[in-house]
């Protein structure tokens, strides 16, 4: 059992995952590294990101961010090399524009819409308050509960 | 207040409206980033006769450009229909990515050559400039260089008549009175 457990865990895709190691010439590269291939997404195996991906395409793009680290490019100047190939897909955190603005705005805008139905459905209950029972209701509702209480 | 009761009816319909052409929508068909842009220069050796070629070998077009390598199945599909291609007179450019050359030459030795001349992309960066992410690939170039059109997968008579036809049409004509062999499948 024990050994079927771990062979499970070593199949698992991210005990694949990471393949090559990099040697950088500082700390924050290599953090800025894992930032970076944790948002560039691997245009081949969607939904995973480069640095999760085996793909020969997610390899690459690994190569290429390294590289472009260790010249001293931006963040920003990595992901504008990176869209500018692969388009906005690339990124798991696209540009605000035209085409993603639905896809940013949205989660407010519903958000927005759901406080107006609450704010709405109060007043209403405001305007008009509950009346209580009128005399031949209670009447109505006595004997209801008469036949069916002991 | 009669309108109001169709509320939940008016929303139901646009919902399935969206999902039902989010059923019709091929997730893994991505954008190409480069259209409308010239192909992306670069100097790299020609396959066979190991000159430095760069962007300016790939015109005049309108041509195709198709994304090969012997380690792609697929591309071992398409091939016989490249040669079709070829021979009614679609300019192919080739570009071999990320292959062994040897392996490439003798592929073409074996199989028949449908390339004008092919780039020799060994290291994958002409391929990674064009946004390439897999094999095979077909870019269509209008007469300027400008990148028109990307197909991602194989190309068949299907998917020349649907999406590239339409730049060759002196070839539209032609390919209805001889269409080419061994592609129908």
């Amino acid at each position: 059992m024990r050994r079927l457990l771990c062979m499970l865990i070593l199949m698992s895709s991210s005990a694949w995952a990471v393949i090559e190691t990099y040697e950088f010439s500082s700390p924050d590269l290599a953090s800025r590294y894992h930032l970076l291939s944790q948002e560039l997404r691997c245009p081949k195996c969607q939904n995973q990101n480069i640095a999760d991906s085996n793909a020969p395409i997610a390899r690459d793009l690994r190569v290429v961010l390294y590289e472009q680290l260790e010249a001293g490019q931006s963040d920003q100047q990595i992901l504008d090399f990176m869209v500018a190939r692969y388009g906005q897909f690339v990124r798991y955190r696209p540009e605000v524009d035209r085409q993603t603005a639905l896809l940013w705005w949205s989660p407010l805008l519903l958000l927005v819409l759901g406080g107006l139905g609450v704010v709405r459905h109060f007043r209403q209950k405001e305007r008009h308050p509950e009346r209580g029972l009128t005399a031949m209701e209670r009447e109505h509702v006595d004997r209801l509960l008469k036949d069916r209480l002991p | 207040m009669r309108v109001k009761r169709f509320i939940p009816l008016a929303v139901f319909a646009l919902l399935a409206l969206l999902l039902f052409k989010g059923l019709s929508i091929d997730p893994t068909a991505l954008p190409a980033a480069r259209l409308g842009q010239p192909f992306p220069d670069f100097s790299q050796p020609e396959l066979l006769t190991e000159e430095l070629i760069d962007a300016s070998a790939l015109r005049p077009g309108p041509a195709l450009v198709n994304v090969w390598a012997t380690w792609c199945y697929s591309c071992r599909v398409e091939h016989p229909y490249l040669l079709a291609l070829a021979e009614q007179g679609v300019p192919i450019y080739g570009l071999n990515y990320k292959d062994d050359s040897e392996k490439a030459r003798q592929w073409l030795a074996d199989l028949g050559d449908p390339y004008r001349l092919n780039i020799a992309d060994r290291d994958g960066t002409v391929g990674l400039d064009l946004g390439v992410y897999g094999a095979p690939e077909t870019y269509v170039l209008g007469a300027d260089g400008v990148i028109l059109h990307r197909h991602v997968g194989v190309l068949d008579q299907a998917v020349f008549e649907q999406d590239i036809g339409q730049w060759f049409p002196a070839l539209a004509k032609l390919g209805q009175a001889n269409a080419p062999e061994g592609s129908a499948q």
